[in-house]
């Protein structure tokens, strides 16, 4: 666990030595911003739902970008070689710069909170289904991390890896779209599969825990593929 | 200390390194040569727990790389070829880093790290981003990296390559300042840095072991027959031959043009001879029963340069 803790710390303080850090900030706040209030108004009710409906399709931009260079700039570098030359396991390494990406992510939502605090103070805002969102965020968050780590794994090149990682996430955030497509019998299927069908379901405050499973299992498949990834190059 | 067994390394259908087997004495500082793709950094990168071995095993101590490979590398302080470090970090934030990786306590690292700062002349650039180092001072902080833990056994991959002379001699006399007490291993292709360094040496080629002793022992086995130079004035190439040659253990006999200078007269032979004893006495007194003049007579000394050509040209 030390070790692991070691690694988020380097991990999380580099983020910020760069400026792509800032300009991914910046950029997702623009967004989010725009996309929210240029709608909020016209609706005229105090919640955040069209906010958190935008998130998992702006995630699975925003995230990917933020993983892309944990494995594949080690990899072209060669900085990998040096850190599996010290004493720690793989296992180490990948949870470690996981929970970095996690956190970073988690930094990058704290300006949000400006807006259900803002809408508080013009109507009665439910605090329930932001709470809930802020909590799906994260889950979100961590499952597009885990895909993000595993597409970073895969090449040393960190814009194909951040390509891989944007065609799973957003093929993830848009399955449950596109169910008219398939036969009856699928439907149940593909609907699990979305991770925005789930995300969802955790915004407007109901907290499953079959969403939760789903987010997990989704992570752990993705670190669990990083993992055999880098395995495989030794 | 350090025991290769029937180390194998394939890379596809590619045989990297191919059953090698050595040991290394504790405090040894051990030479590993070879031409470029003999498999250097391959040993090497086996020996840390980097590549796993497709056969055989490496045992450090009691501890063999598959099972105890953390252990292992606890032990070990590896500075890859062209030390590829963070560049994005400054180089006291990396060495801290390490320094925690290395389980290495806060009162301890600050001490430490000023240690290391002296030992490898780096105080001056601890607080420059590693991206904007010179190839040196980036060399160093990477020697500085592999020796945090105060290892027991120290690897590494060609740590003088693509530096100026000057750094060379600078890094040599670390590494001799700390293989007092260390075990090193020095990979290279570098041959005085052999001469200057190392204690033993074993000479890779296609992933094979081409041979494994002292410089020393190098230079008298490398082949068997060692090469005697003459130059003489008022003789002809084929009154030499059946002088010279009716000495037994002379193989052949052959005149050494690359030596004969514009307008020189004198005849300069090479003698390869078989080197169970020293032919010189007996050479001198053969001339010395004709009416030529001796102008040059020397054994030539085997260069590590010319064994190791011979021993990764012949294959």
């Amino acid at each position: 666990m030390r070790q692991v803790k070691n690694i988020f710390w380097k991990e999380f303080m580099t983020y910020f030595l760069s400026p792509i850090a800032y300009i991914v900030i910046s950029i997702f706040l623009l967004i989010t911003g725009w996309f929210f209030f240029m709608v909020f108004f016209l609706y005229n009710q105090a919640d955040l739902r069209d906010f958190f409906g935008l998130l998992p399709i702006i995630f699975s931009f925003v995230v990917p970008a933020v993983t892309m260079r944990l494995f594949s700039e080690e990899l072209n570098v060669g900085s990998y070689e040096i850190l599996l030359t010290l004493p720690v396991t793989s296992r180490d390494v990948i949870l470690g710069k996981f929970l970095a990406s996690v956190a970073f992510i988690s930094a990058m939502l704290i300006p949000t909170l400006a807006y259900p605090i803002t809408i508080s103070f013009i109507g009665q805002l439910d605090w329930g289904p932001v709470a809930g969102g802020y909590i799906g965020a994260i889950l979100l968050a961590a499952a597009f991390s885990a895909i993000g780590l595993f597409a970073s794994s895969l090449t040393r090149n960190q814009i194909i890896a951040f390509i891989i990682g944007l065609a799973i996430c957003f093929a993830l955030t848009l399955i449950d779209k596109m169910l008219f497509f398939l036969p009856q019998s699928l439907l149940g299927i593909f609907e699990y599969l979305g991770a925005d069908f789930h995300f969802q379901n955790i915004s407007k405050g109901i907290i499953d825990i079959r969403d939760i499973l789903y987010f997990l299992s989704v992570s752990f498949v993705g670190l669990y593929g990083a993992h055999l990834a880098m395995e495989g190059k030794s | 200390m350090i025991y290769v067994e029937n180390l194998t390394k394939y890379f596809g259908d590619f045989c990297a390194v191919d059953q090698i087997n050595f040991d290394i004495q504790k405090g040894e500082i051990l030479g590993l040569l070879g031409p470029n793709g003999a498999g250097k950094t391959t040993t090497l990168r086996m020996l840390t727990g980097f590549l796993k071995p497709t056969s055989g095993t490496v045992r450090v101590k009691d501890y063999t790389i598959d099972e105890h490979s953390l252990e292992i590398k606890a032990l070990l302080g590896y500075l890859p070829e062209s030390a590829p470090l963070y560049h994005d970090m400054l180089a006291f934030d990396y060495l801290s880093y390490v320094a925690n990786i290395r389980k290495i306590e806060k009162d301890e690292k600050t001490r430490r790290l000023r240690q290391l700062g002296d030992l490898c002349g780096i105080n001056e650039v601890m607080h420059k981003p590693i991206s904007q180092l010179s190839k040196g001072y980036k060399q160093r902080v990477g020697l500085a990296h592999a020796m945090m833990n105060d290892p027991e056994i120290l690897v590494l991959d060609e740590p003088t390559s693509g530096l100026d002379p000057n750094q060379i001699v600078e890094i040599r006399d670390i590494i001799k300042e700390i293989g007092k007490t260390k075990t090193i291993i020095i990979s290279t292709h570098i041959l005085p840095e052999v001469e200057a360094t190392c204690d033993r040496v074993v000479i890779l080629n296609q992933g094979k072991i081409a041979a494994d002793g002292t410089t020393e022992t190098l230079r008298q086995g490398a082949r068997g027959e060692s090469v005697i130079n003459v130059s003489i004035s008022g003789a002809n190439l084929e009154s030499v031959k059946t002088e010279l040659g009716s000495i037994e253990q002379v193989l052949a006999i052959e005149e050494a043009l690359d030596r004969k200078a514009e307008d020189d007269t004198a005849l300069h032979v090479r003698l390869s001879c078989t080197s169970a004893s020293d032919l010189r006495a007996d050479i001198y007194r053969k001339i010395k029963q004709t009416d030529w003049i001796l102008l040059e007579f020397y054994q030539e000394v085997q260069s590590l340069e010319n064994i190791f050509r011979q021993l990764t040209k012949e294959n």
